[in-house]
């Protein structure tokens, strides 16, 4: 499965990426930066999940269902287990996430489109209204996290930036080691036509199941992340269907055509809402939605679609 | 236990749409090896024959058997596995994916190991193999291109070829020569048979060109409006005076 991953083009693209965020974030940009940075890679993480799913024609307006869980996964280990190390805290996030997505997959794969989409708002819903009563969780106020650490010894600001982006890495390599697989090429094979698979000796609903907990496992790794980096979680910032419409955007903004787009679109995400609230901080909204209708109407294909474009004429020109 | 010395056997089979009878008594037994046409007018029922035995409609009664094994009611995915395989009448492609990809996808499950699911696409193994069964297929020159811009000849070879790696024991073929050019459907067909005679693989296939159904089968089945009115050797069958005066409308 990972034979020659790392010599895939997508993933060294991924790489240094991220290896070029760590690097100015950590010793060159301010502190504020290099924190929007983090959540930007984290929140990509959940946004890649999207993606996958995305590529098989399924729209999940609930993902922030596995963002929350993944988020209050950790919460609730430190609180009745104590566990504060960064390992344990992604893992538990990616393996609660992925439970619940194992689970959830046995219903949400017999659905398609729209009905897909809004059982997923739905589910998302329930645990919301979960959180927001549940008060052993800090019902709306939520729970505050402890700082991470790794064997014992915390992490400072930079040092969870470091693991973010370790653990980032290892995700992209999954991911495209996943996609580039022919259990992978599934992906644009049942968008493109389901009668032929099953005809082809595969069950439909097992490859989609396998997709969706995938993609669970990423988006409460997102969560988990996200949570060590906020040191808070409550019900509106991790679960709230504005979450889930907030993942949606950024997928659209980023465009479906590589693994680095939705990175590169949830680092811009929190650049484009910092900036945002600085300028208009009772209607900062507005300039979200201008943005999503920008990229609807000018670049449909989102923020990777110009990069095709432009390596298509630069391709042009050297012809010429 | 005596080894049944046919491979598909269909009895008294019935297929009711809301009280409109679109197959009624079929009942034909099929020799390894042979090449069967199915021929009959639009709405006589061929199709619903093929998408019964291969799993897409379930017969409203009557039963099929598979090397004696009953498989009335399979799933599609099952029928695959046992060895039915099926084309259709309208190309079923992956339309965005290449011509290699289609095919190495078809191949990667084929293979019915999950380790070969996890290995890349483009493992240099099923390359290779890959690259056989293209030229076997004569599309290796459009390995590369999009199936979407490809003709409705070369979908259907590739439609075909998809079938054909799972290595079934008996393929069903939903018209393999329609919407394909005249100059087209004699070279797909030569191609077609001649690779699944190599392999020793029973065909059924419904044609509405008598011309294919000469040169190609060993038997023919006709049928009207949902029953079967001849089988016989393709020179008798189309000299039967039902199948002049239900199928060939002359």
């Amino acid at each position: 499965m990972f034979k020659g991953i790392l010599k895939d083009q997508s993933v060294q693209l991924s790489i240094g990426f991220v290896l070029i965020l760590l690097i100015f974030g950590s010793f060159i940009l301010p502190e504020w930066m290099s924190n929007n940075f983090m959540y930007g890679l984290s929140r990509g993480l959940a946004v890649l999940g999207l993606m996958i799913l995305w590529r098989t024609n399924l729209v999940s307006f609930g993902h922030a269902l596995y963002y929350g869980f993944g988020a209050y996964a950790v919460a609730m280990c430190q609180k009745y287990f104590g566990i504060t190390d960064i390992f344990l805290r992604f893992f538990i996030a990616v393996a609660a996430a992925g439970l619940l997505g194992f689970a959830l997959g046995f219903i949400l794969r017999k659905y398609r489109e729209i009905f897909f989409a809004m059982l997923s708002l739905a589910f998302s819903m329930v645990l919301y209204g979960l959180l927001a009563k549940a008060e052993f969780l800090g019902s709306t106020d939520g729970m505050s996290i402890s700082p991470s650490s790794i064997f014992g010894y915390e992490l400072g600001r930079f040092g969870l930036f470091y693991f973010i982006s370790f653990f980032v890495i290892c995700a992209i390599i999954f991911a495209q080691a996943y996609l580039r697989s022919s259990l992978g090429h599934l992906t644009t094979a049942i968008s493109d036509n389901e009668i032929r698979v099953e005809y082809l000796g595969y069950s439909v609903e097992k490859a989609i199941h396998i997709k969706y907990v995938i993609s669970a496992c990423l988006a409460g790794g997102a969560g988990g992340l996200m949570a060590a980096s906020l040191g808070q979680v409550d019900p509106d910032s991790m679960v709230l269907w504005s979450v889930s419409g907030e993942l949606v955007f950024v997928t659209i903004m980023s465009g479906l055509g590589n693994i680095l787009a939705p990175f590169m679109g949830a680092v811009l995400f929190e650049f484009i809402r910092t900036y945002a609230f600085e300028l208009a901080p009772q209607a900062w909204q507005m300039i979200i939605g201008g943005t999503l209708l920008g990229i609807i109407f000018f670049s449909p294909g989102g923020l990777w679609s110009l990069f095709q474009k432009f390596n298509i004429l630069r391709k042009k020109n050297d012809d010429t | 236990m005596m080894t049944p010395n046919y491979i598909l056997k269909t009895t008294n089979l019935q297929k009711n749409f809301s009280g409109i009878i679109a197959a009624e008594d079929i009942n034909i037994s099929v020799k390894e090896g042979e090449i069967i046409g199915i021929i009959g007018a639009n709405g006589a029922g061929k199709t619903v024959f093929v998408n019964m035995i291969t799993g897409y409609l379930k017969p409203s009664s009557g039963k099929i058997e598979f090397s004696g094994k009953d498989i009335t009611g399979i799933q599609p995915r099952d029928a695959t596995h046992i060895g039915v395989c099926r084309s259709f009448q309208v190309s079923q492609v992956f339309m965005t994916m290449t011509v290699k990809q289609n095919l190495m996808v078809a191949m990667s499950l084929a293979k019915k190991s999950g380790s070969q699911l996890l290995l890349p696409l483009d493992d240099e193994n099923l390359s290779k193999e890959c690259d056989k069964i293209l030229d076997l297929y004569k599309i290796k020159k459009q390995s590369n291109l999009i199936v979407s811009t490809l003709s409705q000849g070369m979908r259907k070879l590739l439609d075909i070829a998809m079938a054909v790696v799972g290595n079934p024991k008996v393929l069903l073929l939903d018209e393999p020569t329609s919407g394909v050019s005249v100059e087209e459907k004699f070279g797909i067909m030569d191609i077609v048979i001649s690779a699944l005679k190599k392999t020793g693989t029973t065909v059924l296939f419904v044609e509405h060109d008598m011309e294919i159904v000469e040169r190609y089968v060993d038997r023919v089945i006709a049928f009207y409006q949902g029953q079967i009115i001849c089988d016989d050797t393709p020179k008798k069958a189309l000299k039967d005076k039902k199948v002049i005066q239900y199928v060939l409308g002359s």
